[in-house]
């Protein structure tokens, strides 16, 4: 039983940490939340959802497809609804009004345009669950599972291998002595808003696949949010493990004392994290500067 | 008056309550709280408990709606307040969501997710626009007082309002604790005008709606907030056909607003006799210039 709800508490923790890892991404290169990512998943989610239903592709160039969608629409996101701030530093407040902003569009103008119904996933595996002793491990889930950690150590590879990863981490520490090193910071901010919307793509294909699709799906990133500020906002291996402690925390509340409060726990768990640990599990705690 | 124009009014007050409190906390304090709703169903179950159970008069019931919205901000506040901007926005978001998965469980007492039916509707339109008059002019009092200029010093720059001693954090509570008031009362006139409450009034969607109120009238105006309370609740009920479209052209109008005026429809402008005043001069001083130029003209 236990052994059967880490499995469970694993395989939704990581879809979460994919998302997570979107969240962290922008944090850590330009120190606000991007509210709206949820909305970049859900856009991501109906693009693979019609390149499997109207143009019958297989199932991993829908997956390349959402991702390059979603990066799109990120990148689209971040020109016109966050460039402006940027270049006038504007308080955070204004981010955030701004993303809420874009959250509200996105939504609702799927809702009026796509409609607001739910949609399920053609399957693209059999349903029945592999069984390993008194496991049950569903194949989609395994799937997921099996995404993630190859979506992730690419991820991986590009911030920690690549000389553009270093780029990042270097705009990360200091965009202005970052772009006094000829690191072009319009570009990087580009490139992370397109990393993040390509993993929220992948997460959205996932999430349509377990789940179903539908317009105010976005609102399911609230717990990647929740694992990403859990973890340490703005530190990837942080939001990664974040996303892992909710998963089993949720999956072990709903089994041993009651699915309904479930979320309330996610929620307890955050408040507890950020008022004994400011900065997250693996975060850093940085000091305001005047 | 007509009961449909009685009830657009009504309704315009008890968004106008809650958007009051949002106002100061967030648009003149600069916290950005994102579970107004939350505030909204504690003062509607507060008070509908104890007018349907204990049969508490009307008046008193309205009181301890707003009171349970404080006594609720004030445990709240004192963890989240000290988080920064992102931080307090979700953990404010994750009250609302957390109140109304309780209220939903809770069925014993809140009837669950099914709601109460048949609170008794003794919200009326003269009561109802006394008090919002009252908070209005209360809050416009508090924001131009010194204490209101505190506020604004911790919106603008926290660690230099630090720097010259103001208290950050209880400027901080004091909002809250406003606005939690505020909005328990909006939710205590809500539930006893519509006459029945569920938790699914409260979510997400009206806390973003409260939000735009503030934003689309000017932050940093209480005229902006009482302006857009009134225009954002009747333009849907004019526009009932474009319905679908009012939430998309909302999130288009906001971003907008961010990235060309941030500081809203009326920024800072307050409606006062000195404003007035000066607004009226400056016409007049419009239309002298304007005569001037014709007269120098004809003479030409």
């Amino acid at each position: 039983m236990i052994l059967q709800q880490l499995v469970n508490g694993i395989s939704i923790g990581a879809v979460y940490a994919l998302i997570a890892v979107g969240y962290s991404l922008v944090y850590s290169v330009l120190n606000f939340s991007n509210f709206a990512h949820g909305e970049i998943l859900m856009l991501g989610s109906y693009v693979g959802f019609f390149a499997l239903t109207q143009l019958n592709v297989p199932f991993v160039l829908s997956i390349a497809l959402a991702m390059i969608g979603a990066g799109v629409i990120a990148i689209l996101m971040e020109k016109i609804g966050y460039r402006a701030l940027r270049l006038r530093q504007a308080p955070l407040l204004y981010f955030m009004i701004s993303a809420m902003g874009l959250s509200i569009f996105l939504q609702n103008f799927t809702i009026v345009t796509i409609g607001p119904n739910f949609r399920t996933y053609p399957d693209v595996l059999p349903t029945q669950p592999f069984t390993l002793g008194n496991l049950s491990i569903g194949r989609i889930d395994l799937l997921i599972f099996a995404i993630t950690v190859i979506s992730l150590a690419m991820l991986t590879w590009l911030i920690y291998r690549t000389k553009l990863g270093s780029a990042i981490r270097a705009a990360s520490y200091n965009m202005n002595v970052a772009s006094l090193m000829g690191i072009n910071p319009d570009l990087i901010v580009m490139i992370v808003f397109a990393l993040a919307g390509s993993t929220a793509g992948i997460g959205g294909v996932l999430f349509g696949m377990k789940y179903t699709v539908y317009p105010w799906m976005g609102a399911l990133t609230i717990k990647a949010f929740i694992a990403a500020v859990v973890g340490g906002l703005g530190s990837l291996p942080g939001a990664v493990l974040g996303a892992f402690v909710l998963g089993i925390t949720e999956t072990f509340a709903a089994a041993f004392v009651s699915s309904e409060f479930r979320d309330l726990f996610a929620y307890t768990l955050m408040i507890t994290i950020i008022v004994l640990r400011p900065a997250g599990l693996l975060g850093t705690l940085t000091q305001e500067k005047a | 008056m007509s009961g449909y124009y009685s009830g657009i009014i009504i309704l315009t007050c008890i968004n106008l309550l809650a958007v009051l409190g949002l106002s100061l906390l967030t648009g003149f304090t600069g916290s950005f709280c994102f579970g107004q709703a939350g505030f909204m169903a504690v003062g509607a179950y507060v008070s509908t408990l104890l007018t349907m159970n204990y049969a508490a008069p009307f008046p008193l019931a309205l009181f301890a709606g707003g009171l349970a919205g404080l006594l609720v901000s004030i445990p709240l506040g004192y963890p989240t307040l000290r988080l920064k901007g992102d931080y307090f926005a979700i953990a404010t978001l994750g009250f609302a969501e957390a109140m109304r998965l309780i209220i939903e469980n809770l069925e014993k007492i809140t009837g669950g997710s099914r709601g109460i039916p048949g609170i008794p509707t003794h919200t009326n339109l003269p009561l109802i626009l006394v008090v919002t008059f009252f908070f209005v002019w209360l809050v416009r009092n508090y924001v131009s007082s010194r204490h209101g200029r505190n506020c604004v010093a911790v919106r603008e720059d926290e660690l230099a309002a630090e720097a010259i001693a103001v208290d950050t954090f209880r400027y901080k509570q004091i909002s809250f604790a406003i606005n939690g008031f505020l909005g328990g009362l909006s939710g205590a006139f809500l539930a006893h005008y519509v006459g029945f409450i569920q938790p699914s009034m409260f979510g997400i969607p009206q806390s973003t709606q409260l939000i735009v109120m503030v934003i689309f009238g000017g932050m940093h105006s209480i005229t902006g907030a009482v302006l857009a309370a009134i225009i954002l609740t009747a333009l849907p009920e004019v526009l009932r056909a474009a319905d679908a479209w009012r939430l998309v052209a909302y999130g288009a109008v906001v971003v907008l607003i961010m990235i060309i005026r941030p500081e809203g429809l009326l920024g800072s402008w307050e409606l006062s006799k000195d404003s007035l005043q000066d607004l009226w001069s400056k016409l007049q001083a419009r239309l002298n210039q304007y005569k001037e130029q014709r007269l120098a003209k004809a003479k030409e």
